[in-house]
């Protein structure tokens, strides 16, 4: 980005890059990443990149929670006493921004009640007593796919919630390219930048083909150009695999492994948009704006996979890490597995945890208690020492700027934590405070400690209401 | 399971980690940078620099404590902000100041500058910039008077100060007898911290390293200053390597709370330093100007703020 633009009265109108899709006969793949600004070069803690995923064996309850995603709540569609079975559909909604639930297990539904979730909210909940069988449902069969229209379709039907930056049910992402937007770009996410977390470079390492099978899919079907692949730098080994498949396969013409600088927020969507494409998602609005799709390689897998089987999300793989843990492992649990359950599994703790993060630790949340279960959108669990917790006091703001250079929205939020003290509506519109993605660069690097993405959060209330 | 039940978790918001950074290192970082001219200071001005330097950080990091004390607010003295403050107010002093007009000054940087806006980050100007202005105008004749490095050592030790004028001084009646290496070493009359130009490069490298400071602020300062020079037919290089222009430049202008926080307000703070300082060394009464021009920007340095505020990403500016 360089020098920021400086803005006077009068206010230029420029041409953004973004509008310029120039369609020639060759494809264009970028040969290296384009400029993005700030982000943090956080420690690359990452203890269990070379730990293969192992499957968990079915806990004996699982509670299946009615939001998976961000949306709508689903409906359960079983009552206590039910027998489900592997795949089953137990919950649905009719809001467009949701996708169906299945069971990961079989067994009887025990109750349907609620749940309170880590951020205060109350969901509703299905609890289901396993009988270890793990019988499959009938309705589990390969869907056939011939037409965009039929790949929403099938989309929706695999419950499948995308992980690339905000958590959307997949099939709202192929949506995009209805008429309305011309999609050109598919950005496949496997930059993998919060510290700890490696389940994403698990899958790159141990199924390449189901990533590029799975991209090859939405290509033919949606008709899209290009598809690049992004991976940050430290994942050699995972674009040295990718790319072999790419040229088994004879791809190369229109996929590429695009080799990332290792940098924190390089994940977040609009952020790989403009790495990958050097097109900026306008604010408020979302990549396909720009022509782009983005996926996570996560998702991209399961997609080959869900064709070849019809086996909806039904489970999801976790690194769990930290240093109070004794085994540091990348699991596969069945969705609604209870992370005390998990815990057992990776051999208990070596000293008592003082904080439990679920994610990453840059933008997950932390945990009051052990008895919640996984759901699609987590990847991480993270069970940190004190020590590692290192809790410090904030002290007052020195105004050095970091949290200015380090966001990669360009905002400043050093300013918005005055604003908010304020209460200033006005002025909090003024900086745009609705583009931050709480990618937590500026309270990460500020000297003084200050909680900013709180502030933040604070402020988006504010001007909310 | 009963293990789970009694765990005390704590709950907080997002990023569950850090980077380790806090305001005491870089504070401390800012002291390390400085240990070079002070080093130089006690070769050149000998044990008055000692003392003086001595007096300012006390008397400052004393107020402090007790500032905060009466104000019932937390002890902020453990941050080494105010000890920074009281280096760069004595290292602008002249060396034989008597060292009563230094606790004044000490004492006005961090009661009336400092805490009686809010304490460390709500200082609209740089405390130890305001305090020697403050004494510049309330006591111009002991503020300059200036003496020779070594003048510790010379015979006549009863009288103590052997006056002689700064180059700068010298430039505006018209004579320049110092050469640039005598200039780049400190071989000159000045305050107690200025004078040797190689000591503050290498802070100035210490502070780039570490990352404390970014460039823009001294280089557009320093790089403003030897245009104008050039354009008015005077030598850049005196203009630089004289006065206060890389004490200011490097430590001074760089002051966090009173400097924007983005980078083209940077570019435009530094370079509007360089303008003002040359406008009073070539037109002003007085031959030195940066006192005035870091205390006049630090005024403006809101205003440079909103106007430069960079588009977010994705909004069209």
């Amino acid at each position: 980005m360089g020098l920021p633009k400086i803005r006077l009265t009068a206010k230029k109108k420029k041409t953004p890059e973004s509008e310029v899709p120039a369609v020639g006969p060759q494809i264009r793949l970028p040969k290296k990443p384009y400029r993005t600004h700030g982000g943090i070069h956080a420690e690359n803690i990452k203890n269990t990149s070379n730990s293969p995923s192992e499957e968990m064996p079915i806990p004996p309850r699982v509670i299946i929670s009615m939001r998976q995603h961000i949306g709508a709540q689903c409906e359960p569609l079983v009552k206590p006493g039910d027998f489900v079975t592997v795949g089953q559909k137990i919950a649905d909604s009719q809001s467009f921004v949701c996708a169906p639930i299945h069971s990961s297990v079989s067994g009887r539904v025990k109750s349907v009640g609620t749940i309170l979730m880590p951020n205060g909210e109350e969901i509703k909940a299905v609890e289901i007593e396993t009988d270890g069988r793990q019988v499959v449902c009938e309705d589990v069969k390969p869907p056939h796919i011939t037409n965009p229209n039929e790949l929403y379709a099938a989309v929706r039907e695999s419950g499948l919630a995308d992980l690339g930056g905000e958590v959307l049910p997949a099939f709202v992402k192929p949506n995009y390219s209805a008429p309305d937007y011309a999609v050109d770009t598919l950005i496949i996410n496997g930059a993998e930048c919060e510290p700890y977390l490696t389940s994403d470079r698990r899958e790159m390492l141990e199924a390449p083909e189901d990533i590029i099978e799975g991209s090859k899919l939405l290509m033919d079907i949606l008709d899209i150009e290009r598809v690049i692949i992004g991976v940050e730098d430290s994942k050699s080994e995972a674009m040295a695999k990718l790319h072999e498949v790419i040229s088994e396969k004879e791809l190369s013409g229109k996929m590429c492994v695009l080799k990332l600088k290792a940098s924190y927020p390089h994940g977040a969507e609009k952020v790989l948009v403009k790495a990958c494409t050097n097109r900026i998602v306008p604010m408020g609005g979302i990549p396909a704006d720009v022509g782009c799709m983005v996926l996570n390689v996560t998702s991209a897998a399961f997609l080959a996979r869900y064709v070849r089987t019809g086996m909806p999300l039904i489970s999801k793989r976790i690194t769990v890490d930290g240093s109070a843990i004794a085994q540091p492992k990348n699991v596969t649990v069945p969705i609604g597995a209870l992370i005390s359950d998990i815990t057992e599994f990776c051999g208990g703790f070596k000293e008592t945890p003082r904080k439990v993060v679920v994610g990453g630790p840059m933008m997950g949340t932390a945990l009051y208690t052990l008895d919640y279960p996984i759901i699609k959108q987590n990847n991480g669990l993270i069970f940190m020492s004190a020590d590692e917790v290192g809790a410090i006091e904030p002290t007052d703001c020195i105004r050095c700027g970091r949290c200015v250079s380090a966001c990669p929205m360009c905002l400043t939020p050093v300013n918005v934590q005055y604003l908010v003290q304020k209460r200033d509506i006005r002025g909090i519109n003024d900086i745009n405070v609705k583009g931050c993605m709480e990618c937590g660069c500026c309270a990460y690097v500020c000297p003084a400690h200050r909680p900013l993405v709180q502030f933040l959060r604070m402020a988006k209330d504010l001007c909310g209401n | 399971m009963d293990n789970n039940k009694s765990l005390r978790l704590l709950v907080s918001s997002s990023p569950h980690i850090h980077s380790g950074e806090n305001t005491t290192v870089i504070m401390q970082d800012v002291l390390i940078a400085l240990v070079p001219a002070a080093l130089m200071a006690v070769v050149y001005f000998g044990w008055r620099a000692v003392m003086l330097t001595a007096v300012c950080v006390g008397t400052c990091v004393v107020s402090e404590y007790i500032c905060r004390r009466v104000m019932r607010r937390s002890q902020t003295i453990g941050d080494f902000s105010a000890a920074v403050t009281g280096v760069l107010l004595a290292f602008s002093l002249p060396p034989t100041l008597n060292p009563l007009y230094a606790v004044l000054g000490s004492v006005f940087a961090i009661v009336v500058v400092k805490q009686m806006f809010g304490g460390i980050g709500m200082n609209f100007v740089n405390p130890a910039i305001a305090a020697r202005v403050f004494l510049l105008i309330s006591f111009p004749s002991q503020m300059s008077r200036w003496s020779m490095p070594f003048f510790y050592l010379s015979n006549n030790a009863g009288t103590d100060v052997v006056s002689t004028a700064t180059p700068l001084a010298r430039i505006a009646s018209g004579s320049v007898d110092t050469s640039y290496m005598d200039l780049f070493i400190g071989m000159r009359g000045g305050c107690i911290g200025e004078t040797c130009v190689l000591a503050l490069l290498l802070g100035f490298g210490y502070l780039l390293v570490r990352r404390v400071i970014t460039p823009e602020i001294p280089l557009c300062f320093m790089g403003t200053v030897a245009v104008i020079a050039l354009l008015s037919g005077q030598n850049p290089m005196v203009h630089l390597m004289s006065g206060g222009v890389m004490l200011g430049s490097i430590f001074m202008s760089t002051d966090y709370v009173t400097c924007p926080v983005n980078r083209a307000g940077k570019i435009i703070y530094g370079i509007g330093c360089g303008v003002v300082t040359m406008t009073i060394r070539i037109f002003g009464v007085s031959p030195e100007g940066v006192s005035y021009a870091i205390l006049l920007m630090n005024i403006l340095t809101p205003h440079i703020e909103t106007l430069t505020l960079s588009a977010p990403f994705g909004k069209e500016a």
